[in-house]
């Protein structure tokens, strides 16, 4: 048997407790031991963003922090968003621009989208480029999902 | 992609880092993990023992006590990038730290792992080493002080001793009349530097240089400080400053299929240039 630890994450305001191996990424932790799939694994070397999550609030790429490091703080996750099925305004603006192709990348994406909006509600077409510079999408061009953060900020602004 | 087996200890405060380190010799600190955790995942570095100093609140912050910017180790690119105190004390460092990765890894990884991972392509050596700053470092029997320019020995190593932590970066405060900057020309795949350069400029007050220090990153397998000393007292203008570094040298340069050695001591010029020129309009204020 080898070594675990006990952890305590809040995730999606619902506080999860496990034992896991030290070496266990917080990627991992969710959708292996939590059985959270919606955050993606891409790359795995942090470039790609597939799996960003929010960590306290901050945009985390979830492959590159162990879930130790994640004890005691609190986790949002694309299934976090939508908890009653209604979507949040990133993921329908998303869906009316088009913004989405394969969507391997947009769980990701959205979650790098919020944070960008949690601290820029009125972003720039460069401030939205800079913010989502980890996240990669292989197929829409970007030009879409960028007018869809814009649209999201606005719908947010109206709130 | 899991990283191999290792045992995990958390620690509150630099004396538990520092006794769990001379307990665990072949442990590693592990701060934000955005450099080792990947090397981890390649099997690059396969430690015994991660000794978690993330949550050292002892290592964390800015502070600006008369004319020394100091950071603690702790402190993330996301912190140092939105610092006011080091955007005006420190531009230099400021534009370095927010060219790292990007929004997600500036939020974890912290300057003192990034300077402790000395990855000849990353933005913060070659600015710390333009703006004269020094590294603090601690071990159980005290501290000592080591200038940037003597830190980094080698690809991926230091001077840090294996019974050492990086506890702080003190940075000079730009004076009246200085400016700087920091530019890079990024890999289009990695986001590395492929070529960084970090320069402080002092002008007198009739405009000419009184005082010029460039560094540049990503080029050799340290960050270089390049001797300026043809500037002094000339007029910061772009013929002048081409002919002060037209042969500029830079030992053991990196080569690579995207870019060769001759094409990075090249960038080394047109970025030293473009950097000297900047950070000269913005002492000029």
């Amino acid at each position: 048997m080898r070594e675990s630890i006990k952890i305590s994450v809040s995730v999606n305001g619902r506080r999860c407790e496990r034992a896991v191996e030290p070496r266990t990424l917080l990627i991992h932790f969710l959708r292996d031991a939590l059985g959270l799939t919606g955050s993606h694994v891409g790359c795995e070397t942090s470039l790609c963003g597939a799996c960003t999550v929010l960590v306290d609030g901050a945009a985390t790429k979830a492959c590159t922090l162990l879930a130790a490091q994640a004890d005691g703080r609190s986790v949002t996750t694309i299934e976090g968003l939508a908890p009653d099925g209604s979507l949040h305004p990133v993921q329908e603006q998303l869906w009316h621009h088009h913004g989405v192709q394969c969507g391997y990348c947009t769980s990701g994406m959205v979650l790098a989208a919020v944070a960008l909006l949690e601290r820029e509600p009125q972003p720039t077409d460069e401030q939205i480029r800079a913010g989502l510079k980890g996240n990669l999408c292989r197929c829409t061009g970007y030009a879409n999902i960028v007018d869809a953060v814009h649209a999201a900020a606005a719908a947010l602004a109206e709130r | 992609m899991y990283p191999a087996p290792f045992s995990y200890v958390r620690v509150a405060t630099v004396a538990e880092a520092l006794a769990a380190l001379a307990e665990h010799p072949d442990g590693r600190f592990l701060a934000g993990g955005h450099s080792l955790i990947p090397a981890m995942k390649l099997r690059l570095a396969e430690p015994a023992i991660l000794i978690d100093i993330g949550r050292v609140a002892e290592l964390r912050g800015i502070t600006l006590r008369g004319r020394t910017v100091t950071i603690g180790s702790l402190t993330t690119h996301d912190q140092v990038t939105n610092s006011d105190t080091v955007c005006g004390a420190a531009q230099v460092l400021a534009e370095a730290c927010a060219k790292v990765g990007d929004a997600a890894v500036r939020n974890w990884g912290t300057l003192g792992g990034n300077l402790a991972h000395a990855d000849p392509a990353s933005d913060p050596p070659p600015a710390l080493v333009a703006a004269g700053a020094r590294l603090e470092l601690q071990a159980s029997t005290g501290k000592r002080w080591v200038a940037a320019d003597e830190f980094f020995s080698d690809l991926f190593l230091t001077a840090l001793a294996s019974d050492e932590i990086i506890t702080a970066v003190e940075v000079p405060a730009t004076g009246p009349r200085t400016g700087s900057a920091y530019l890079k020309h990024p890999h289009p795949a990695s986001g590395y530097a492929v070529c960084g350069a970090a320069a402080v400029v002092t002008l007198d007050g009739a405009g000419r240089c009184e005082s010029a220090r460039l560094a540049i990153g990503g080029v050799g397998p340290v960050p270089v400080a390049i001797d300026l000393a043809a500037l002094s007292a000339e007029a910061p203008e772009q013929a002048v400053v081409d002919a002060a570094l037209a042969d500029i040298e830079i030992a053991d340069p990196l080569s690579d299929p995207y870019a060769s050695a001759d094409y990075r001591i090249r960038l080394a010029r047109v970025l030293g240039r473009r950097a000297i020129l900047c950070a000269a309009s913005r002492a000029a204020g």
